[in-house]
C-alpha cells in the first residue's frame, strides 16, 4: 500500500474511536465559523450591491491572499505552542534581497530562489536559537528577529527601492486563470498540502502531541528539536514565497514592506480555532477564518466604514472567538449558569 | 561596610553586571564620539526620553513576572493620551486656559487603569491567553483612539501652556519627567519588594498552583498586574503626547516591543517569577542609551535598527548562558552537601 | 444551549458592524437602491459610470497619503467644495499609516464601488501602478495630486508648484538665514514620497550648480521623519547633535511643526524653513524660529484636482498636453508636459509666509 493510503486509513481509524453524534458534530468550532462566514456575507451583501459581484470578490481575495500564504505555516508554529512575530520582517528581507539580486544582474528565476533561501535561512536562525537556548521564549527570539531582519534589509537598500521586474512577474500577484486569481489557486493548493500533512501524517500527529505536552512528547520519542527547527524553517520559506507575491503586487520593494502583517496572520490563525496552548485546531477552520477576516475587511471597506472601526471589530471578533469555547469552563462554577444550561 | 556592599552585589549579580555594562558603554561611546555623549545637555535629553520608557517598563514588569504579556500598552498610551488631550482641547477657552494638567494626568491614568482592568478580566476570568487577549485589545484600543480623535490630530495649538510645561518644565534643574519616573520607581520598588500584595505577584509568577494553594487569590493578583501595567501606560501616554505636543491615532505604534525589549535587557525573565525593579530601570536606561548613542556615533540610520536588535540578542543570549552557569553552580553545591 | 449563546454572541457582533456603519465619517458611495440585483455575476465589475449614471450618482474619491494628515484634510476641503459645485458625491479615504500597500487595498475597494474618479496622493511613485492601471482599464479616471505616481499610472498630475522653483527657493532661503555660513540639513517625510524626493533633487541641483556660492553652506544630512510628529521630533533632536547643522529645511508640514516645536523648546540657534501650514507655524514665525517659509493653498489644490478629474470624466479631455479645462473660480487651466514623463497641470507658484502676512493667513489655512 502506498504511504498515502496508509495515512488515510490511520486517520480514519482514529476518527472512528467515538460514536458519531450529530449534536457534537455541529457544535464544533468550525461550524460556528461557517455560520459566522455566512452571516458576514449576508451583512455585506445587504450593505452594498457592489459586494456580491464575482470579479470584485475575486479581486478582493487576491488582495489578502499574500497573508493567506503565511497562515498555514503559522498554524504549525502555533500548534506546537510557539509564536513567530518576525514573519513580516523575513518577508521584507527576502523581498529586498530578491530585488537587489535581480537589479544586480541575476536572472529572475535565480532571484526568486534567492528569496526562498533567505527566508529559510532567517527561519533557521529563529529555530536554532530556540532549540539551543530553551529558556528563551519564542516571543523574545522572534521579536529580536523582527528587529534584526528588517534592520538588515535597511542596511542593504537604505531608503531606495529595487524593482523593474520583468513583465511576466506581475502575473504572479495580478494574474488570473480564467476568472480565478492565480494566487488564490496557489493558496488553495497550499491548503490541501497542509491539510494532508497535518491531519493525515505522523508528522502532523507529532506536532499535535508536542503542542499538547512537550515533555511527554519528547519522552515518547518524538524528536521535538528537529520538528521545531523544521517548522521555523518552513515558516521562513513561506515568508519568502509571500514576499515574492507581494513584490509582484507592488512592482517594487523597499525595506519597509509588509509592516504589520504578522498580527493579522496570527489573528486569522487564532480565529480559526488554533489554540495557543497547543494541540488544538484544524486546517479547515483556519481557511474559513482567513476568508472571514479578509472578506469582512473588504465588505466593510467598500461601504467606507473607517478602517479604525474595522480594527475594533476584528479585535472584538478575535476575543469573542476565543472566549466562546471556554465559556463553559469559565462560568461553569456559577450556579445560575448551570441552571441556564439545563 | 565592605561586607554590606559585597552582599548587595552578590544578591543582585545581574543588575550589577548591567550597571557595569552601562558604565563601560557610556565611557566607550563618549570617547568614540569625541566627548559628545557625557555632556549635560545630551544626558538630560537621554534621561528624559528614557523616563517614559522606564515608567512603562516598570508597569510591564509585574505582568511579565506573572508569566503574562501585555501587547496593548502602546495602544493604551495612545488612547489615554488622546482622551486626555481631547478633553484639554475642548476645555480651552479663548485665553488659552484650560483644565489643570494634574486633572488631565489623573484622567489619563484612570483610562489606563480601565484598559488594564479589561485585559485582566479577559485573562484571569475568561481564561484567554495573554498574547491573544492583548493582541485583540491592542486593536480595539487603537481603533477607539482613532474614533475618539475623530480623525484629527491634537497639536500644540490645542494644548494649554501649563500642560505643555509639564514635559518641558524643570524642578531644581532636572526635568519634570525624570522626577516623575523617579517617584514611580520609588513606589514600585517599595511595592514589589516589600508590600504584601507585591510579594504575591512574585509568588504567582513562580508557581501558579503553589500560590493558589497557599491562599493567594491568583485571579485578583493577575488582574492587578494588568491594571498596574495599564495605569503606567496611561501615565506614560499622557506624558508622551505632552512631550511631543502631538497626539495622533498612530501614537506609540509598536512601542510595546521597545518596552518588552527593555524588560528583557533588565533581566526580567519572560518565563516568569524573577526580575527586580532596579533591573527594569537599568534595562530601560540601557535601551535609551542605545537609542541615543547610535546617532551620536554617526552610525548610519540604516544600520541602527539591526545593531540595536543584535545588541538585544547578545544580551539575552549572555543572560541565558550566565543563568545556566549559576543554576549549575547551585545544583553542584547542593550535590556536594 | 451553548449553541444558542454562541449564536447570540455572533448576532451581537453583527450588530456592532451596523453601529460601525452608522459612525462612518466619510460620505458613503451612493448605491442605486436596495432592490439592486445582488448576485449579478455576469457583469464585470465597474464599467464606466459616466454615461450610465446621472451626475448625482457619480463618486469622486480622494485617496490621501495618510487619512489624518492635516494638509491632506485641507486638500479634501477644496475637493469636496468643488464636488458640491459639480453636483457629484465626494469621498475621502486614506490609510491610517502612510504605506503604499494600504493604498493599494483602498484603490481596489474604490474600483469595486465603481467610482468615477480616483485622485491619489501617492505614498510611492511606482508601487501603485498595477492597481491604478486596472482601475483605468475599468474606465475609472485617475489623477494624482501633491505626490505623483509614474506616468503610466495616471492620466494627469496636479502639481502644486513647479518643483524646481520649490527646491531652489528653499535652498536660497536657507542660505540667507545663516548669512551664507553654516551647514544645511533636510528633514523630509517618508523615504519613498515622490514629491519630497523630487524637491530634494532640485535642492541638491541648486547646491551643485552654484557650488561657489554655497561652499560654506553644504548639505550635511537628509533625515526622514515619516510624516509622524514623534519620529520627526526625534530626527530633529539627532540633527541638533551635529554642530555643523545651522539651518533645517523641512519640505513637509508635519516635519516643520515638529522641528519648530523642538527648536523653540530648546531655545536653539538653528533656523528653520520649509513648507508649513500657516495655522500651525504661526507661533514659530512670530518668534523668529522660522524667519519665513513657503507653501501654497492646499484647499485650492484639492479644488483643482476635482475639476481636472471632472474634465476627464465628462468633458472628454484625455489629459494630453495642450488640453485645457475650466476649473470653477480658478478659471481656465492648461495641461503641460511634466518633466518626469506624462502630463501635469500647475497650480501656481510657492507663496512666501513671513511675519508681515502670517497673521492674516493663519486663520485661512
Amino acid at each position: 500500500m502506498s504511504k498515502l493510503q496508509t495515512n488515510v486509513m490511520a486517520h480514519r481509524s482514529l476518527q472512528n474511536e467515538r460514536p458519531f453524534s450529530t449534536k457534537r458534530f455541529f457544535l464544533q468550532w468550525e461550524w460556528m465559523l461557517v455560520l459566522l462566514f455566512i452571516i458576514i456575507n449576508v451583512i455585506n451583501t445587504f450593505l452594498s450591491p457592489n459586494y456580491l459581484v464575482f470579479d470584485s470578490i475575486m479581486s478582493a481575495i487576491q488582495m489578502f491572499c499574500d497573508k493567506a500564504i503565511l497562515v498555514f505555516p503559522m498554524m504549525l508554529v502555533i500548534l506546537v505552542g510557539d509564536i513567530d512575530i518576525s514573519v513580516a520582517s523575513i518577508m521584507a528581507l527576502s523581498a529586498v534581497i530578491m530585488g537587489v539580486g535581480y537589479n544586480a544582474g541575476l536572472p529572475m528565476g535565480a532571484a526568486i530562489l534567492l528569496a526562498l533561501c533567505v527566508g529559510g535561512a532567517c527561519g533557521f536562525v529563529n529555530g536554532i536559537l530556540l532549540v539551543k537556548f530553551k529558556e528563551l521564549s519564542p516571543m523574545i527570539v522572534t521579536l529580536v528577529g523582527q528587529i534584526v531582519f528588517r534592520g538588515i534589509a535597511s542596511i542593504i537598500l537604505e531608503d531606495g527601492a529595487a524593482g523593474s521586474f520583468p513583465s511576466w512577474f506581475q502575473y504572479l500577484g495580478w494574474g488570473y486563470v480564467g476568472r480565478i486569481p492565480f494566487i488564490l489557486i496557489v493558496v488553495l493548493i497550499e491548503a490541501v498540502i497542509f491539510l494532508y500533512a497535518i491531519h493525515f501524517t505522523r508528522f502532523g500527529r507529532n506536532v499535535y502531541a508536542m503542542g499538547n505536552n512537550e515533555t511527554t512528547a519528547r519522552y515518547s520519542g518524538i524528536k521535538t528539536d528537529r520538528i521545531r527547527l523544521f517548522i521555523y524553517v518552513l515558516m521562513g520559506i513561506f515568508a519568502g514565497i509571500a514576499a515574492i507575491f507581494l513584490a509582484s503586487k507592488m512592482g517594487s520593494v523597499r525595506p519597509s514592506v509588509a509592516k504589520g502583517y504578522e498580527m493579522d496572520v496570527i489573528a486569522m490563525v487564532v480565529l480559526g480555532g488554533v489554540s495557543n496552548n497547543g494541540g488544538k485546531g484544524r486546517v479547515i477552520g483556519v481557511v474559513i477564518a482567513t476568508f472571514i477576516v479578509g472578506l469582512l475587511r473588504y465588505g466593510l471597506g467598500i461601504v467606507n466604514v473607517p478602517s479604525q472601526t474595522i480594527m475594533i471589530i476584528v479585535g472584538v471578533l478575535l476575543i469573542v472567538a476565543v472566549i466562546i469555547p471556554n465559556l463553559k469552563s469559565t462560568l461553569g462554577g456559577y450556579r445560575w449558569f448551570q441552571k441556564l444550561m439545563r | 561596610m565592605n561586607g554590606g556592599v559585597k552582599r548587595i552585589i552578590s544578591q543582585n549579580v545581574r543588575e550589577s553586571c548591567l550597571l557595569a555594562v552601562i558604565f563601560v558603554l557610556a565611557v566607550a561611546v563618549n570617547i568614540r564620539s569625541g566627548g559628545n555623549f557625557l555632556t549635560a545637555r545630551n544626558l538630560s535629553d537621554m534621561f528624559v526620553e528614557t523616563s517614559i520608557l522606564a515608567i512603562l517598563t516598570m508597569g510591564m514588569m509585574s505582568v511579565i513576572i506573572t508569566g503574562g504579556i501585555d501587547l496593548s500598552v502602546g495602544s493604551t498610551m495612545a488612547l489615554a493620551g488622546m482622551v486626555g488631550t481631547s478633553v484639554l482641547r475642548d476645555s480651552m477657552n479663548e485665553a488659552g486656559q484650560g483644565i489643570s494638567p494634574i486633572l488631565i494626568i489623573a484622567l489619563a491614568v484612570g483610562i489606563g487603569m480601565l484598559a488594564g482592568l479589561l485585559n485582566g478580566i479577559l485573562i484571569s476570568w475568561f481564561h484567554v491567553l495573554p498574547i491573544i487577549a492583548t493582541l485583540g485589545t491592542m486593536n480595539i484600543y487603537r481603533g477607539v483612539t482613532y474614533l475618539v480623535s475623530g480623525g484629527s490630530w491634537v497639536l500644540q495649538q490645542n494644548m494649554t501652556t501649563s500642560f505643555m510645561a509639564v514635559a518641558t518644565g524643570k524642578l531644581l534643574g532636572i526635568n519634570n519627567l525624570i522626577w516623575i519616573a523617579l517617584v514611580v520607581f520609588a513606589v514600585n520598588f517599595y511595592f514589589l519588594g516589600y508590600a504584601r500584595t507585591g510579594r504575591k505577584i512574585y509568588a504567582v509568577g513562580n508557581s501558579l498552583e503553589s500560590a493558589a494553594v497557599s491562599g493567594i487569590n491568583t485571579k485578583r493578583t493577575i488582574t492587578l498586574t494588568y491594571v498596574i501595567a495599564g495605569a503606567m501606560a496611561g501615565l506614560a501616554g499622557i506624558l508622551y503626547v505632552c512631550k511631543y505636543a502631538a497626539s495622533q491615532g498612530e501614537t506609540a505604534t509598536g512601542y510595546e516591543l521597545n518596552v518588552i525589549a527593555s524588560c528583557v535587557l533588565g533581566g526580567v525573565s519572560v518565563s516568569g517569577g524573577s526580575g527586580k525593579v532596579h533591573g527594569a530601570i537599568l534595562g530601560a536606561i540601557l535601551f535609551g542609551m542605545l537609542n541615543n548613542a547610535l546617532p551620536l556615533l554617526k552610525i548610519s540610520p540604516f544600520w541602527q535598527e539591526a545593531i540595536r536588535g543584535l545588541i538585544i540578542l547578545a544580551s539575552i543570549v549572555v543572560n541565558a548562558i550566565v543563568s545556566r552557569r549559576s543554576t549549575r553552580k547551585v545544583l553542584e553545591r547542593r550535590a556536594i552537601a | 444551549m451553548k449553541k444558542f449563546i454562541s449564536l447570540a454572541m455572533v448576532l451581537i457582533l453583527s450588530l456592532t458592524i451596523f453601529a460601525g456603519c452608522g459612525g462612518g465619517s466619510s460620505t458613503p458611495a451612493q448605491s442605486s437602491g436596495a432592490a439592486a440585483p445582488a448576485a449579478d455575476s455576469s457583469t464585470a465589475a465597474g464599467s464606466s459610470t459616466a454615461d450610465s449614471a446621472t451626475a448625482g450618482d457619480r463618486v469622486y474619491a480622494l485617496v490621501a497619503k495618510d487619512v489624518n494628515n492635516p494638509y491632506m484634510k485641507k486638500a479634501y476641503e477644496g475637493f469636496e467644495a468643488a464636488c458640491q459645485e459639480l453636483g457629484v458625491t465626494a469621498l475621502y479615504k486614506g490609510p491610517d499609516q502612510a504605506t503604499p500597500e494600504k493604498q493599494i487595498e483602498i484603490i481596489n475597494q474604490l474600483v469595486a464601488q465603481n467610482v468615477a474618479l480616483i485622485a491619489v496622493a501617492a505614498n510611492d511613485y511606482d508601487a501603485l501602478e498595477p492597481a491604478l492601471k486596472s482601475a483605468m482599464d475599468k474606465g475609472i479616471q485617475v489623477v494624482s495630486l501633491d505626490s505623483a505616481v509614474n506616468a503610466n499610472s495616471r492620466k494627469l498630475h496636479i502639481n502644486q508648484a513647479d518643483p524646481e522653483k520649490i527646491g531652489r527657493v528653499l535652498v536660497q532661503a536657507a542660505y540667507e538665514m545663516v548669512d551664507g555660513n553654516g551647514g544645511m540639513a533636510i528633514l523630509s517625510a517618508t523615504a519613498q514620497a515622490s514629491n519630497q524626493n523630487l524637491w530634494i533633487e532640485w535642492m541638491q541641483k541648486e547646491l551643485e550648480e552654484n557650488s561657489d556660492k554655497y561652499k560654506d553652506t553644504p548639505l550635511v544630512k537628509i533625515v526622514y521623519g515619516d510624516d509622524e510628529p514623534t519620529k520627526s521630533t526625534n530626527e530633529t533632536q539627532a540633527l541638533l547633535m551635529d554642530e555643523n547643522v545651522k539651518v533645517i529645511i523641512a519640505p513637509t508640514t508635519v516635519g516643520m511643526l515638529a522641528a519648530g516645536k523642538y527648536l523653540q523648546d530648546n531655545n536653539s540657534e538653528v533656523k528653520l524653513t520649509g513648507l508649513g501650514l500657516p495655522s500651525e507655524m504661526a507661533p514659530f514665525i512670530e518668534d523668529g524660529t522660522c524667519p519665513w517659509m513657503y507653501l501654497w493653498n492646499p484647499v485650492d489644490l484639492g479644488f483643482l484636482a476635482a475639476y481636472a478629474g471632472d474634465a476627464l470624466v465628462t468633458a472628454g479631455i484625455t489629459g494630453a498636453a495642450g488640453d485645457t479645462f475650466t476649473a470653477g473660480r480658478m478659471g481656465e487651466m492648461a495641461i503641460v508636459d511634466a518633466p518626469g514623463g506624462g502630463t501635469e497641470v500647475l497650480l501656481g507658484d510657492p507663496f512666501k509666509f513671513e511675519p508681515e502676512n502670517i497673521a492674516e493667513w493663519k486663520a485661512i489655512y
